[in-house]
């Protein structure tokens, strides 16, 4: 492994204070098992990713080039199931939440350091037999997995999917365990909860819908297991059982699962627009209670994927208005963020740029949300490319993007170096242009009526395809590039100090890296968050 | 912080969902019509009280564990509500067809 290069013979910190195979695959830090997930989720990053470059290739002419429909279905359903599973759900909470949760509240390490290992070594299983799967058959139902296509009828392999999504479940019920106890028990003296940054808010209601969400989702798939391996009536119509109900269970945890990918990029968005206006967030615990707002309402919403499906009309308008008043909390997050920027001193380094980023891209994803939780109007886009463009601007636009926001901003702390600015502003220009090239046609597509899930489409559909092709191209560069220029920052990196942005935050009064236990002694909070004053003398 | 249980209550209760296992094997055996499932679903249903509260402590929870616990109940109260409203509400029609 090189990464043990990145620690000269410096000062001892958490990177150089063991060396070798074994004190990473053992080790209780949190910040190193911040380093492992970062490697897992990036392998699955970048496989989804190679996927997406499958398709966008594929639907570049309206006939069927590189493969069929069989193929097709499992490319998309693998697609679905790494991104969702592998990369999304854990990205900020298992990366960023792991390695800043014990440092913005001044402590050691999380509650349970062991179970933390533990929630790795689970997601390593799990993530291991989805690419299993991949390679051996792989799967044809949809990341949906709905039924009763997936329990009577698909002959791909359904049963050791669902068994690694039932198994990755457990890993995220650990994590928002572990960080739902830590921010109860472990915050340093002086650390009140209205003087958490914001991101730890978030984290909070990431978690809340980690522990209370995943269960259910663990109980579809051990239904599903049930019905395809004993029998038992529970969807199939045959056997006494409804279809709709595997669609009420799935998305009773899957909705809300939008939230675990978007809450953590919102908390993410705060820290760094406030370290980048050096403003205090404007209504800070107006933001703070939205998220638990978000984590809450986002229970009551999930069968507004359902609209079509043959549920009540009744239960479809109480879902309809439900979606729209989840629609609040958000807005009043962007509003917030925007109110933040007025008469900051702004400055566009590359985390501000993604999140600026971010902020757009959002809310297009979030208003495009607002059409599809319109009765009249769903009926008409249901399943075309208006769903999938909308999706993809709330996890693409808005949670990954808030990834590599947190990323660049953290990266100093997580590695004690600096990246190239000028490669990193490129890379964040690439990927806004790409992204949008890419998934805007496709709104425009879908409402014509472009179906989704098909290798083939109508011919006069082609030229708005071929676009989003060539803004995937765009994309992947945005995407590929910060893998060289970040790396090659662990060898040629200026050395980054303390606080290189001159923000405000217990993890910026620590080392970069920080050292094993983090604080050399544990601090004492004073101030609330966002403590922007004349900042100057502050960066170094 | 953590209450010690006395291993024999443990076991008392471990006998318990035995007993209570083999009756809902045994009522299977019996017609009782639709009261079939309300005794199979209030057996399970004691049974998992019993769980939750002794062999998962509980009865002895303080703060926010008792409140995450509670939230838990809520969760499942949310969840079966409004499926429930669906699956009611199918016959109902906003407009009378002509
Ligand atoms: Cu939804």
């Amino acid at each position: 492994m090189a990464v043990p290069t990145l620690a000269l013979p410096q000062k001892k910190n958490y990177i150089n204070a063991g060396s070798g195979l074994k004190s990473w695959l053992l080790t209780t830090d949190h910040k190193r098992i911040a380093i492992l997930y970062l490697i897992s989720i990036s392998i699955m990053f970048l496989l989804g990713g190679l996927m997406a470059a499958l398709i966008r290739m594929e639907l570049l002419t309206p006939a069927a080039d590189l493969m069929g429909s069989d193929d097709y279905n499992r490319l998309f359903t693998s697609h679905g199931v790494v991104m969702i599973f592998g990369f999304l759900i854990p990205s900020i909470p298992a990366v960023l939440g792991n390695f800043l949760i014990p440092l913005m509240i001044g402590a050691k390490d999380l509650a349970f350091p062991r179970v933390n290992l533990l929630s790795w070594y689970i997601y390593m299983v799990a993530g291991v037999m989805v690419l299993w799967v991949l390679f051996n058959g792989g799967l044809d139902t949809g990341w949906t997995f709905y039924t009763p296509y997936s329990s009577s009828v698909s002959t791909s392999e359904v049963l050791p999917t669902t068994l690694a999504v039932f198994i990755m479940g457990f890993s995220s019920i650990l994590t928002g365990l572990n960080f739902i106890v830590t921010i109860h028990t472990m915050r340093a003296p002086g650390m009140t909860w209205f003087r958490m940054p914001l991101f730890l808010w978030s984290m909070y209601a990431t978690s809340l819908i980690m522990l209370l969400g995943t269960p259910v989702l663990g109980i579809t798939m051990l239904l599903l297991f049930a019905e395809r391996v004993f029998g038992v009536g529970i969807f199939d119509p045959a056997l006494g059982g409804d279809p709709l109900l595997f669609q009420h269970f799935f998305w009773f945890y899957s909705h809300p699962a939008v939230y675990i990918m978007i809450l953590p990029s919102m908390g993410v968005i705060s820290e760094v627009i406030a370290a980048f206006t050096r403003k205090r967030i404007f209504g800070y615990r107006f933001v703070a209670f939205s998220s638990i707002a978000i984590a809450i309402f986002g229970f009551l919403v999930w069968a507004h994927h359902m609209f079509v499906a043959g549920m009540s009309i009744h239960a479809a308008l109480i879902f309809s208005l439900l979606s729209y008043l989840v629609a609040i909390p958000s807005a009043i997050k962007v509003f917030n963020w925007s109110a933040t920027l007025y008469k900051g001193s702004i400055q566009f380094s590359t985390p501000m740029l993604y999140a600026m980023g971010f902020l757009g891209l959002f809310t297009i994803g979030g208003l495009t949300g607002l059409f599809l939780s319109a009765l009249a109007l769903d009926v008409h886009v249901t399943d075309t490319y208006f769903v999938v463009a909308h999706f993809h601007f709330i996890m693409v636009g808005g949670a990954v993007m808030g990834y590599l926001a947190g990323l660049h901003f953290w990266w100093p702390k997580i590695t004690g170096r600096m990246y190239s600015e000028t490669w990193a502003k490129l890379a964040a220009l690439i990927t806004f242009i790409g992204f949008n090239v890419t998934f805007f046609p496709q709104f425009i597509v879908g409402f014509l009526g472009m179906p989704r899930r098909y290798h083939t489409y109508a011919p006069e559909f082609q030229v708005l395809n071929i676009l989003s092709t060539a803004g995937a191209s765009i994309l992947a560069v945005g995407m590929i590039l910060p893998i060289f220029y970040l790396t090659s920052s662990l060898w040629s990196g200026k050395r980054a100090g303390k606080n290189p942005w001159g923000a405000a935050g217990l993890e910026w009064e620590t080392e970069s890296p920080p050292p094993q236990f983090n604080f050399d002694e544990t601090p004492v909070v004073t101030v609330g968050a966002y403590n922007y004053g004349p900042v100057e003398d502050k960066i170094g | 912080m953590a209450h010690i249980v006395p291993v024999r209550t443990y076991l008392m209760v471990g006998l318990a969902l035995i007993l209570l296992t083999a009756i809902t094997v045994a009522v299977a055996y019996v017609d009782l019509g639709p009261l079939n499932e309300v005794v199979a679903l209030a057996v399970a249903a004691i049974k998992a009280t019993l769980i939750v509260l002794i062999f998962m402590n509980a009865r002895y929870a303080k703060g926010p564990t008792k409140l995450f616990i509670f939230m838990g109940l809520i969760m499942m109260a949310i969840f079966m509500v409004f499926t429930m409203d669906d699956y009611m509400t199918r016959q109902w029609t906003l407009f009378t067809q002509p």
